[in-house]
């Protein structure tokens, strides 16, 4: 837990000062910019992001065509000029329509998806947008940057170890002390002529006296008894109980970046929480829902997953495109599919009956009560002991949630009379009895 | 002190020289043990290569590797769609509405479905027209997961493809029409409007074509003489509902009777209400259900009922016919009809008899009655079949007249009384295609099978009804290389449209009149005004309207049916078995394993004779050691063809000198070895008459049967099931026919229900909800839906034969069925409590033991009575068996560990064991040891292990998810959500499940109703299960 945190606390140094120098090295091609294009690539950014991001990249085809320097290869390929591309971007419609060759030859040759229009834009906008496109990805200065802060990050993980070390010093400090005063008071011992009693000689050695004594050895069987008894139950009550288990999965997964950092809802993938009783595990369209658009991910995350988890990111999804038969340099799906065959962590018995519908939906429970943290696992784990002990400890100590639920009205009121208490606990309202979970 | 006798072991002891004592003194064993031969053999023992020691270590080794392994969860996959269907939710059921129509059995039905998996089927409640599903319909979903079905077209033994299938049909198709031969076209009824007009399109394609179709079990003397009178080859539509007085001659209407689906009609005026209910007389010579639900029943030959039919029809309208009965039949004849002239429209009379005027004499009369029971408008279709059409297809074939012949959901090899004939005639044909399920018998001697697909994979459109429509959709893909017939009618024809766009235009044009086929298809009924109909109707002849029925009709059938009436020697009766029907689904396990609800015996047919015929021919039932039942063997012979080594079981109630045969058992292709069971009474079927005059001799041997219920009387314990009659309802209180038992309690008598007499503490079960289950005995006709629903919906096993003799069904909900040994259940009684002293108990308990030659039947459904003081619970060592607030007593699987304690000490008897594992068992070979066949499981229902007790559980996981669904949707639970599988399936309305701390309910009503009784009521237990008195309409007019 604790190293999650700190995982955690480095990814946000780490970000920060991504952005920091990011902030800083635009501004310094801003500068450059300025003198050319006379365009401002830091709103240019933002105006990309904000209208362009959803169809385009800079460097790589997506819905539409990349788009790093476009407004120069245009001109050197095409012959078109700014002039152009303003009517394209405020109404390529209209551009298709109006017979020029160019725009028609990009539309066919784009699937015939007509871009948006944009009228909006002012001719300052699309002069931002366009020196942004013009400027060189800053991506190597930023992986030296991680590395940097990555060092920094090791060493703020290092600090646990500095203060062991410090207690070490301080005790083998101690320990001399103590050695010190026991030979001084020796001195004057032997300064004050007072004798110092030596260990008798013929005294037993201490095991042979702890033989001797069987009232103590009784004792200390008993003791160790009790104590292999302990262990081996404990071992005992452990078997079938997959606690911590994580598996390697066939594509690395990351809750951590999806509901963590990106604060996707659990629900949203797994929306058959809400009806059924299984969670489901998400089916390859709803990836496809942003991973349609998402084919990479940022520089600064896919550095930290090699250095941090030792994973190509990007090399992931390209796993989830070959498995859903998604043909990146088309857009299209090619129909050749291969499903994932993950591997399931929460295996609860056949024997028990567990409805994700009741808990999430009727009971409100977060996921995070059963599955832990799953915004902080890079990798998905057993977080719960998924024992029937644990389950209905939890009915014990929950209160049922009855607020604005027509079904609870009629029998909270009277159970909660016959009970003496405002709230009942779901073992209260039956949730113990056995053929509740096991039919 | 001590005796000096001198105990000897046998006589040779007392020979005091005996050197036999000597050596048997020295020796323990007469015969040396052969230890020297396997110890002394050194080479050999030295030769193995395992020795003594190496054994132990293997046997350490392998205990601990396997206690190690058993530490070490496996690893499980789990593979989400790549593109999951928007309907499906994983873990949440779609429903689907649509259609059986096997030929056999027509109804509209939901499909429910899990993860795209058909895994039950219920009953389709918008479809109060075409009945309820009945037993096999709710067992016809393993046919679809039935492992020996064709994957893929066959020609001549090895599989080909669609394509080759296509082309070399069509071609040889073309080369037959070019040469102007004959095709003929051999199909079950269909009733459907689209396939027909598909034939109609075939026909015009290759001209000469004959469309021949085929009922296994005939009804084309029904459908001949409602041609005769009405125009149409059709069936009249009878509401039991709608009569008081019900007269059958020989027709079993709550079995397979012109088709079926009257019973929940007939259950619905079977309950007191108002102080009425409909009275019904059975005349009859095979023990029939519904002999067995009628107030009275008349054992007779069917000569006797042709000639009781005719002169029923005399005493009522007046006209007189000759013959003459016997005197006491003519009695009942003679009061049945006064009942009839009495209650004049509200009566109304069926018969089964397969006789042109039987049938006639039956319209007329209906018609004269003016009954408002018959309906001769709203046509039943369901049945088409042509016997003589059929006979003259196989003189045709064995002529060489036929060149081709398609075939489609029939097996005449099977089903035909001359196979042999219809075998040489297929030799003769060109081409022979058979569309079939299974490489059956008919299918593997024609040259081409087209696999088709299960109903549940196939579009399809029926008028089971005039004007009333159903539709068949898909609930799976295909999950073989099938093709339906129509499909390929639609290729061999050239029609390029799907055939589900074939039925839509066809609906749209003719059926729908401007309504949603969508929504049509949603529903999967559509009932349209019949005066409305389309013209799409191709074979049936115009309908002339009824004639007017003011006048007295002639009478010259009911002369003729008296006339024709001759008794000859023994009759023997063919009938339809209600687990079995005509054959189709002999390879399904579930219904194998149903037991009879009359003889209560499973996997077998049997020759039922009555008991006064069985002791003349020396034919024996006997119970033996091991607790089975053993029946001789008879060889029964028919015009020369005889069936031998038939079972035999002694039926009660069997007409003397008749005895009864079921159709669909003794088949020997596409069927496991498990499932051959039975013998063929088809081969007995000649000329299509269910009745035949039969000669009957004992064989050696005894027949093995896996009957369930050895024990067919109740010996006058009336509070098994109490029984009242109607006069006695209405006029006396409830405590003189329905009172509860009183203990003695300080010498006060205080009723069991009190508290005082209970020794235990009882549990406050007013909050929350109660769950009861009530079971109206009037109205249940002993179907067996709700066994079959119950085995489907809670993964119940099936054991086999051998294990069903040794008691060991597990069926959940079981049928009881008892006899009367006197006249009447109240004879019993009155018997009963009439013994005393010791000798006059033995002989006359004794006495009691046997049925009477016509008793009074009863059904009791019995499943676990979720007691309230549930005596097994207390006996559990582990508490694996508790109770829940809810009045369910749950039973936790995985807690049980086997002692069956909890058995012994149930007083219904109804807690089941698992004995063996009969999952992934290869000596239980059924639909639970196949990866197809387990697909029909539910997943929301533990399936049991060796060694673990089982019982109902009152469908708690239908309960649960009803109570969830409210939940989610915040709102109470209605009336009429919970519902257990029986009560689901449960067409009748005998089985009412709910909340009975919802006081508006109706089960709540129900449990305070005067006739509500709890089964053993005496012994305290405080059931959940409520049964409701039955009420027996004995009224004399």
């Amino acid at each position: 837990m604790k190293h999650v945190i700190y995982r955690n606390l480095t990814s946000k140094i780490l970000s920060f000062g991504f952005i920091f120098f990011l902030t800083f090295s635009i501004s310094i091609n801003a500068q450059e910019e300025t003198a050319e294009a006379a365009g401002d690539p830091v709103n240019g950014k933002s105006l990309f992001n904000a209208n362009c991001a959803a169809c385009h990249r800079l460097n790589k085809p997506m819905t539409g065509p990349a788009l790093a320097n476009v407004e120069q290869r245009l001109y050197e390929e095409e012959g078109l000029d700014r002039e152009w591309l303003n009517k394209w971007i405020r109404n390529s419609a209209g551009l298709i329509s109006s017979g020029d060759a160019y725009a028609n030859k990009v539309y066919n040759e784009w699937n015939q998806v007509a871009m948006n229009a944009f009228p909006q834009l002012s001719d300052q906008d699309i002069s931002d947008i366009l020196a942004y496109t013009a400027a060189p990805p800053p991506a190597p200065a930023v992986a030296e940057t991680a590395v940097a802060e990555q060092a920094g990050g090791a060493q703020g993980g290092i600090s646990n170890e500095i203060i062991l070390g410090a207690l070490a010093v301080l005790f083998g400090l101690l320990a001399m002390a103590l050695i010190v005063v026991k030979r001084t008071l020796n001195r004057f011992a032997e300064a004050k002529g007072i004798p110092v009693v030596e260990e008798d000689e013929k005294r037993l050695p201490l095991w042979k006296a702890f033989v001797q004594n069987q009232f103590l050895v009784l004792v200390t069987s008993i003791f160790f008894l009790l104590g292999s008894a302990y262990f081996v139950y404990g071992y005992l009550m452990q078997v079938g109980v997959d606690q911590g288990y994580e598996p390697v999965q066939p594509i690395h997964y990351s809750h951590r970046i999806h509901a963590g950092e990106n604060g996707i809802d659990c629900k949203y993938c797994h929306s058959s929480a809400r009806v059924s009783k299984h969670s489901g595990i998400p089916s390859l369209n709803i990836c496809m829902n942003c991973h349609k658009a998402i084919g990479q991910v940022a520089e600064a995350t896919q550095q930290e997953g090699i250095n941090e988890y030792g994973v190509d990111y990007n090399a992931e999804i390209q796993k989830l495109y070959k498995a859903v038969g998604w043909d990146e340099s088309t857009q299209s799906y090619t129909g050749e599919t291969s499903p994932v065959e993950w591997i399931r962590i929460h295996n609860l018995p056949d024997l028990a009956y567990f409805n994700h519908a009741q808990h999430v939906s009727v009971a409100g429970v977060e996921c995070q009560t059963c599955h832990g943290p799953v915004e902080e696992m890079e990798i998905m784990y057993q977080h719960a002991p998924l024992t029937m002990g644990w389950c209905i400890n939890c009915h014990r100590e929950t209160n049922v949630n009855v607020q604005d639920n027509g079904y609870y009205a009629k029998i909270h009121e009277e159970l909660s009379k016959k009970y003496g208490v405002e709230q009942l606990t779901a073992a209260q309202m039956g949730g113990l009895e056995c053929g509740k979970c096991h039919y | 002190m001590s005796s000096n006798k001198k105990y000897w072991k046998s006589v040779e002891e007392l020979n005091e020289n005996s050197s036999i004592v000597e050596t048997l003194q020295q020796n323990e064993f007469v015969e040396e043990i052969p230890t020297d031969e396997f110890l002394g053999d050194k080479a050999s023992l030295e030769s193995s290569s395992t020795s003594r020691r190496d054994f132990l270590k293997y046997v350490g080794f392998s205990t601990a590797a396997a206690s190690l392994a058993a530490c070490e969860g496996p690893v499980i996959k789990s593979i989400p769609y790549v593109v999951q269907p928007k309907e499906i939710i994983p873990g949440v059921a779609n429903y689907y509405a649509t259609t059986i129509a096997d030929g056999y059995d027509f109804a509209s039905i939901l499909v429910k479905t899990r993860e795209g998996r058909p895994i039950k089927i219920e009953n389709n409640t918008d479809a109060a027209t075409n009945g309820m599903a009945n037993a096999r319909v709710h067992a016809s979903i393993l046919g679809l997961y039935d492992s020996l079905r064709v994957k893929a077209p066959m020609k001549e033994g090895s599989e080909i493809s669609w394509d080759t299938f296509m082309s070399e049909t069509t071609s040889k198709l073309d080369a037959i029409k070019a040469e102007g031969k004959e095709i003929a076209i051999l199909t079950q009824t269909f009733a459907s409007p689209s396939t027909r007009n598909l034939i109609a399109d075939f026909k015009e394609v290759f001209t000469n074509v004959r469309h021949v179709e085929y009922d296994a079990i005939s009804e084309s003397k029904t459908l001949a003489a409602f041609q005769a009178k009405y125009g149409e080859r059709a069936m009249a539509n009878y509401d039991f509902s709608k009569a008081s007085t019900i007269v059958s001659v020989g027709a079993d209407f709550l079995g397979d009777w012109q088709g079926g689906g009257y019973e929940s009609g007939y259950a619905k005026n079977r309950i007191p209400a108002n102080g009425k209910m409909s009275r019904h007389i059975q005349f009859e010579a095979n023990m029939s259900l519904s002999g067995a639900n009628a107030d009275m029943r008349v054992p007779m030959t069917v000569a006797e009922q042709k000639l009781a039919l005719a002169k029923l029809y005399s005493y009522v309208t007046g006209s007189a016919v000759g013959g003459s009965l016997p005197e006491a039949l003519d009695k009942a004849v003679r009061s049945a009809a006064s009942e009839i002239s009495k209650a004049g429209s509200n009566a109304v009379v069926v018969t089964g008899l397969q006789d042109v005027n039987a049938q006639t004499v039956v319209l007329e009369l209906n018609e004269y009655l003016k009954s408002k029971a018959f309906d001769p408008k709203t046509t039943v279709k369901t049945r088409r079949g042509d016997d003589n059409q059929v006979m003259r297809l196989i003189k045709d074939m064995k002529a060489g007249k036929v060149a081709a012949i398609i075939m489609a959901g029939v097996n005449p090899m099977y089903t035909l009384p001359n196979s042999s004939d219809f075998a040489e005639g297929l030799k003769k044909t060109e081409l022979s295609i058979a569309f079939s399920m299974k490489e059956d018998e008919t299918a593997s001697e024609c040259q081409y099978i087209a696999a088709t697909p299960h109903y549940l994979e196939s579009w399809g459109d029926y008028e089971f009804k005039k004007g009333h429509y159903s539709v068949m959709q898909p609930t799976i893909r295909p999950l073989f290389d099938t093709k339906q017939f129509q499909e390929v009618l639609m290729g061999w024809t050239a029609n390029e449209q799907t055939y589900r766009d074939y039925i839509k235009q066809i609906w749209s044009e003719d059926i729908l009149n401007g309504e949603s086929f969508n929504k049509a298809v949603q529903d999967g009924v559509f009932v349209s005004s019949y005066d409305e109909m389309g013209a799409y109707d191709i074979l049936d002849g115009n309908n002339s309207e009824a004639e007017d029925s003011e006048e007295v009709p002639s009478g010259n059938a009911a002369r003729a049916l008296a006339a024709s009436s001759k008794s000859n020697g023994m009759e023997l009766i063919l009938y339809p078995k209600v687990g079995m029907g005509d054959g189709q689904q002999a390879n399904n396990p579930w219904l194998q394993e149903f037991p009879d609800p009359i003889t209560r015996t499973s996997w077998d047919n049997y020759l039922t004779v009555s008991k006064s015929d069985a002791d003349a021919m020396g034919l024996v039932n006997e119970n033996v050691a091991n607790g089975g039942l053993n029946g001789s063997y008879a060889n029964v012979t028919v015009n020369g063809t005889t069936v031998s080594n038939v079972p035999v079981i002694i039926q009660p109630g069997q007409a003397k000198g008749t005895v009864g045969l079921a159709f669909g058992y003794g088949k020997t292709k596409g069927l496991k070895e498990e499932m051959q069971t039975g013998v063929n009474a088809y081969p007995l079927y000649q000329n299509f008459s269910s009745v035949q005059n039969v000669s009957i001799e004992k064989a050696s041997g005894m027949h093995e049967f896996a009957c369930v219920q050895l024990h067919n009387t109740l010996m006058g314990r009336g509070d098994i099931i109490k029984e009242t009659t109607l006069e006695i309802f209405n006029t006396k209180d409830k405590e003189y026919w329905n009172a509860v038992p009183k203990v003695s309690k300080d010498h006060i008598e205080t009723p069991v229900t009190s508290p005082d007499v209970d020794i235990w503490d009882s549990f406050d079960r007013s909050i929350g909800h109660h769950f009861n289950l009530s079971i109206d005995l009037n109205a249940c006709t002993g179907c067996g839906a709700c066994v079959i629903a119950c085995h489907a919906e809670n993964n119940v096993p099936v054991v086999g034969k051998s294990e069903m003799r040794r008691s060991r069904d597990m069926h959940w909900l079981r049928i009881d069925r008892y006899y009367s040994s006197q006249e009447s259940f109240e004879g019993d009684n009155e018997k009963k409590d009439n013994i005393s002293g010791l000798s006059s108990s033995l002989s006359e308990f004794g006495e009691m033991e046997n049925p009477a030659d016509n008793p009074q039947v009863a059904f009791q459904p019995v499943m676990c009575q979720h007691c309230n003081h549930a005596p097994c619970e207390t006996v559990c060592p582990v508490a694996a068996t508790v109770h829940s607030r809810q009045g369910q007593n749950h039973m936790a699987y995985n807690r049980c560990v086997g002692t069956r304690y909890c058995a012994n000490n149930c007083p219904y008897k109804v807690r089941r064991f698992n004995w063996f594992l009969y999952n992934k068992n290869d000596e239980f070979d059924y639909y639970m040891n196949d990866d197809l066949g387990r697909m029909v499981l539910n997943p929301d229902v533990t399936v049991r292990s060796r060694g673990v007790m089982e019982k109902c559980s009152f469908c708690i996981q239908k309960t649960q998810k009803t109570i969830l669904d409210a939940k989610r949707a915040g709102r109470p639970v209605e009336d009429g959500e919970f519902q257990t599988a029986c009560s689901a399936a449960c067409g009748n309305g005998a089985m009412v499940f709910g909340d009975i701390n919802d006081k508006s309910s109706k089960i709540a009503e129900l449990k305070e109703d005067d006739r509500a009784y709890h089964l053993l009521e005496h012994v305290g237990t405080k059931p959940n299960v409520v049964y409701q008195t039955k009420v027996r309409n004995t009224a004399k007019a």
